[in-house]
């Protein structure tokens, strides 16, 4: 280290002939800190997206490296949140990467006390055969007077606000078909 | 809002800064109130009595926008003589049925109209949640109504309005809310001294609100002044509902709702639409003005897109299919119906009523009697462990290995992970991109009901059961990628927005549906989000680089229209009521609207033009009628049809008080939905004996660092920490006169559960003085349970069901209890003591909850026939005599 990087390396002296008199921002930076680069900076990618918490539909920046998600932050170019998120929106990379996060299939038989695994397409033809032969057990085809009325009151439902549009409209078109009318959501609670 | 909708806040703020006053009315001191020019604590469950109290203000002082009143609301409009007041009949209107609960109509009409009435007191439109149909347009009603522009008329809307609040003064405010006349006189002259051509005032409420049963009144009191005031379709102004959820709003656009149809097209119900032209002649009325008139081209086009190639003008688009209402099928009477052992099987998709809902030993008692439950969600959270690991379990309800109930959990995946829209609070819809992939089994609900639905499908394949050709005919047929072979939400999306279906040419507005099978459209006020084959819902144009109305941020429905009515803006003549606050004017040399916003208007049709004889639909809204979507295109500060529980909202105490109604003998809505089941024994309030028993009101909300029944923040390490314990908030009067230590423990009873938090002595609960006496409220998280990383017992159990009777929401923003110092009881003596203040309270399995507490119905529908048998009746606790 020659002796001028050595003077220049002194806060004292970058504060007297830098850009930052009061010592406040890059005069008193360390080597360490300096060396220092954002997750942001180095992230793979930056998707665009909204905060799944409230109804305000704050703008999110979501980064990630590897396939995994390494900062979310708030979006400075939504005109609704200006950059900013609350609590909740600025935990969301805690909630996303959560190791309480379940990743695994998992059944209780009945009269069962704990959980046992399951394959996930083991799962969705066993639920598939329990939607049929609940229709085939409450199926009502017409009412006293003969007209139609083409349900089950034998299968329930009750969705998340969470849910995109999209997911909410497959949901309600499937469950229509199938002739289940018990379909609800948060937005009745 | 500073507290559960904190980055909408700012925006509070920032109008602050301008000089805008902000008013907080809560029954607790938030962060809101902290930041707000003026508190008014309130009781909770009295916001009627508040609001009549300032349309009273209003009117007394003749504080309306007049030439706004008068232009575009149904003040002049002259009532069917027939019509009878609460002033008249104690706290009820004419045409009550006590046998169904429910009002006929038809004296509600406007003079001379009584046989248009579609409400006939039979109690059906509750059970179907009819109300909830309005959320995009109004009830039907003729154009043509007797008016007196003068506003003299006796039975003119005005007139009635004025005689129907004159009772709501600043003392009765404060006898009933709790709330000095001097706070209550700043709210009501700081609101009007900002309303009018020069400025405009906001009405900001929580979704709180809707939980009451009488929610939706409450907001139509909130109309009424903000109508009143001109302070409706101009920018500054508005009625801005705060919902809680990322898309909750569209979850009622695009519904998952037992009643509706996305669109807001009501689910066909067996009586009432048997066929195909008797359902779109319900929705269209036939005649009717407005843009509800072209419906038939909205419904075709819906099962157009739900039955593809199968449906045909000839076959009624696949009407046939569509699953019939018999009644109520909402999730209470599901809840009561598991218990009665009706249900099979039971769906949550990242929802989780053991906490969320209402009273949570009925939902959990519930999911423990099913043969199946398929639980989807992020985290494992109570409504997937009731089995194992709920409060049943301790008290001996629920037995493991005697619990029938199959239980599917099945990860989901984040918002970060699949990609799609939320609609936010202001029918903004925002697409997400997807970051990541899930982890391990974790899937989108759009994977797994593409696949259930592949899956189903296959099973069925050549199945010659009638009831199969519904699936079969299905059109499910989306492109999918990647190795799960996820379907692509921008393919529903465009399907969403509706498409030419000869040339899959996507629809720029909602104005190009037919009913002639020609386009597919599976939501109709969502048409133009996929304008021009793009996205519309991605649009991030930064705000630096458009102006403050932001119209290329995201897409708005209906037609990117970011201030609904805003036709109202402008005065008849189509000019800016004041330079201050124009927005969308007429432009005579451009001979069209234009403005900041897209105008929410006919582009072309100016102010001066007026309908010809017997024209219908849009045809029919003349050049000075703003409110497009109402039968008449106006505003309406007397609803004459639709709303289930009276043409003006009319203060009711909640379903549970320590009070008697200070305004009326009429107790609490006569019209609220009531369930009679053993499980639900509602506590007894007055006239009924024994409310002493419970003599506490208690009221819930959010913490700003959890989120509603906690399964996505008490699962986040950050958010656990920041708020770790289940607690209530008790005033220091209260706890002197109870004996709670601060941050000791203290129990609270109800006639459905007892619940334990951690006790916090603040003042920012008040003893309010009411009627001469004083009420102690007590407030409490509701985001509490079992599972998580932080846990604690449920607010929500404490709840009974009774609902609201427009839209079927529960009332769980206020109970009454009593609290005691100390831990609960755990085991079976918990039971004990749940029982033992059902036994001193008189809440035996068969009481019957009394509806009617007034004698004044008058006429062949009175209440009570007689002093004695209505007074015999409250002894007894009959419903009514
Ligand atoms: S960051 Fe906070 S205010 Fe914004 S949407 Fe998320 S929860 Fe709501």
């Amino acid at each position: 280290m020659g002796l001028k990087t050595f003077i220049q390396g002194w806060p004292v002296y970058r504060q007297l002939t830098g850009t930052d008199p009061l010592g406040r921002g890059a005069a008193a930076q360390s080597p360490r800190s300096a060396g220092l680069t954002a997750r942001t900076e180095t992230a793979d990618g930056m998707a665009r997206s909204v905060c799944p918490y409230c109804a305000v539909g704050c703008g999110q920046r979501v980064f990630h490296s590897g396939g995994q998600v390494t900062q979310i932050e708030g979006d400075p170019d939504s005109p609704i949140s200006r950059g900013r998120l609350c609590p909740k929106g600025s935990a969301s990379k805690s909630l996303v990467t959560s190791p309480l996060r379940q990743t695994k299939v998992r059944y209780r038989r009945p009269y069962a006390t704990e959980w046992e695994d399951l394959d996930l397409d083991v799962a969705l033809d066993m639920i598939a055969d329990r939607i049929l032969a609940a229709r085939a057990e409450t199926w009502e085809d017409v009412d006293e007077q003969g007209r139609p009325l083409n349900r089950t009151l034998g299968i329930s439902s009750l969705g998340g606000a969470t849910l995109d549009n999209e997911e909410n409209y497959l949901i309600k078109k499937l469950f229509t078909a199938m002739g289940a009318l018990q379909i609800e959501n948060q937005a009745r609670i | 809002m500073a507290e559960a909708h904190p980055v909408g806040f700012q925006w509070v703020m920032e109008a602050k800064k301008r000089g805008a006053k902000v008013f907080h009315v809560d029954p607790r001191f938030t962060r809101t109130s902290a930041l707000a020019d003026t508190y008014l604590p309130i009781r909770a469950g009295t916001d009627i009595a508040l609001l009549g109290g300032v349309v009273r203000y209003i009117l007394e002082n003749q504080l309306d926008f007049r030439e706004y009143v008068l232009a575009y609301t149904n003040a002049a409009n002259i009532v069917s003589e027939q019509f009878a007041d609460t002033e008249d009949l104690d706290g009820l209107f004419s045409g009550y049925n006590p046998d169904t609960g429910s009002y006929d109509h038809a004296s509600w009409q406007y003079d001379g109209q009584e046989g248009n009435a579609t409400v006939r007191g039979t109690g059906k439109e509750r059970d179907s949640a009819s109300g909830l149909e309005h959320e995009s347009h109004g009830e039907p009603v003729p154009a043509r109504a007797p008016r007196d522009e003068t506003l003299q008329h006796p039975r003119c809307v005005y007139q009635i309005l004025k005689r129907h609040f004159s009772r709501y003064t600043p003392e009765m405010v404060a006898r009933v809310c709790g709330i000095p006349e001097e706070r209550f006189l700043e709210l009501a002259r700081a609101w009007t001294e900002n309303s009018g051509r020069e400025r405009t005032g906001a009405l900001v409420y929580s979704v709180g609100w809707t939980q009451h049963s009488v929610g939706v009144q409450y907001i139509r009191t909130g109309s009424i002044i903000q109508t009143l005031l001109g302070n409706m379709g101009r920018p500054g102004g508005g009625i801005l509902a705060l919902r809680g959820h990322a898309s909750i709003q569209g979850s009622t656009d695009i519904p998952t709702l037992f009643n509706l149809l996305p669109g807001y097209l009501p689910m066909p119900h067996h009586a009432d639409h048997p066929t195909f032209d008797e359902w779109v002649d319900s929705i269209r009325h036939p005649g009717q003005k407005g843009f509800w008139g072209d419906s038939r081209a909205f419904a075709a086009s819906l099962l157009k897109a739900y039955w593809g190639d199968a449906a045909t003008p000839e076959n009624d688009f696949c009407y046939g299919y569509m699953p019939r209402m018999t009644g109520d099928h909402g999730t209470y009477q599901q809840v009561l119906n598991m218990i009665d052992g009706r249900v099979k099987g039971y769906f949550l998709l990242g929802q989780n009523p053991a906490v969320g809902s209402a009273h949570g030993r009925a939902q959990r008692l519930g999911m423990a009697n099913l043969d199946w439950l398929v639980v989807r969600d992020l985290f494992m959270i109570e409504s997937a462990t009731f089995w194992k690991n709920g409060p049943e379990v301790a008290t001996g309800e629920i037995v493991p290995e005697e619990c029938r109930t199959e239980v599917f959990f099945l990860p989901a995946a984040s918002h970060v992970e699949k990609e799609g829209t939320f609609t936010q609070t202001q029918r903004l819809l925002q697409w997400r991109e997807k970051a990541v992939d899930a982890p391990g089994d974790a899937r989108s609900e759009l994977w797994f009901f593409y696949h259930l639905g592949r899956v189903l499908r296959e099973k069925l394949a050549g199945s010659t059961q009638r009831r199969d050709r519904a699936l079969l005919d299905l059109a499910w047929d989306y492109p999918t990628h990647g190795p799960h072979a996820e379907p692509s939400a921008e393919a529903v999306l465009k399907e969403i927005n509706g498409y030419e279906v000869a040339t899959g040419r996507p629809l720029g507005v909602f104005t190009e549906a037919r009913d002639d099978g020609s386009t597919a459209i599976g939501c109709w006020i969502y048409s133009g989000v996929y304008a021009d084959g793009v996205n519309q819902a991605a649009r991030r144009r930064p705000r630096h680089e458009q102006d403050w109305v932001a119209a290329e941020w995201g897409w708005a429905w209906p037609a990117n229209r970011r201030t609904l009515y805003n036709r109202a803006s402008a005065d008849p003549d189509g000019r800016p009521w004041s330079e201050r606050k124009k927005y969308v004017w007429w432009d005579p040399d451009a001979g069209e609207w234009t403005g900041y916003d897209v105008p929410d208007f006919e582009k072309t049709k100016p102010p001066s033009y007026r309908p010809p004889e017997g024209a219908s639909g849009p045809a029919a809204l003349a050049g000075d009628d703003p409110f497009i979507m109402q039968g008449d295109g106006k505003a309406w500060l007397y609803a004459p049809g639709g709303v289930l529980d009276g043409p003006l909202p009319t203060h009711y105490e909640p379903a549970e008080s320590p009070m008697r109604n200070p305004l009326y003998g009429q107790q609490a809505n006569p019209t609220r939905k009531i369930y009679e089941h053993p499980i639900n024994r509602m506590n007894p309030s007055p006239p009924e004996p024994h409310s002493q028993v419970f003599p506490y009101v208690f009221t819930v909300s959010r913490l700003t660092e959890h989120h509603t029944a906690g399964g996505m923040s008490r699962t986040v390490p950050r958010l656990a920490e920041l708020q770790p314990e289940m607690f209530v908030e008790v005033s220091p009067e209260l706890a002197g006169e109870v004996g709670l230590a601060h941050l000791g423990w203290a129990h609270l009873i109800s006639g459905r559960a007892v619940i334990e938090a951690r006790v916090l002595v603040t003042d920012r609960l008040t003893p309010l003085r009411v009627d001469g006496r004083i009420i102690h409220q007590v407030w409490l998280p509701y985001h509490f349970g079992t599972e998580g990383l932080v846990t604690g017992d449920s607010a929500n159990d404490l709840f009974g069901i009774t609902l609201d009777p427009n839209v079927l929401i529960q009332e769980s923003k206020v109970g009454t209890c009593d609290i005691r110092p100390g831990r609960r009881p755990t085991g079976p003596s918990l039971l004990d003591l749940v029982g033992d203040y059902q036994r001193r309270a008189g809440m035996t399995p068969d009481r019957k909850v009394p509806v009617v507490t007034t004698d004044a119905a008058g006429g062949d529908d009175a209440a009570g026939s007689t002093d004695e048998q209505s007074a015999a009746a409250h002894q007894d606790g009959e419903p009514h005599a």
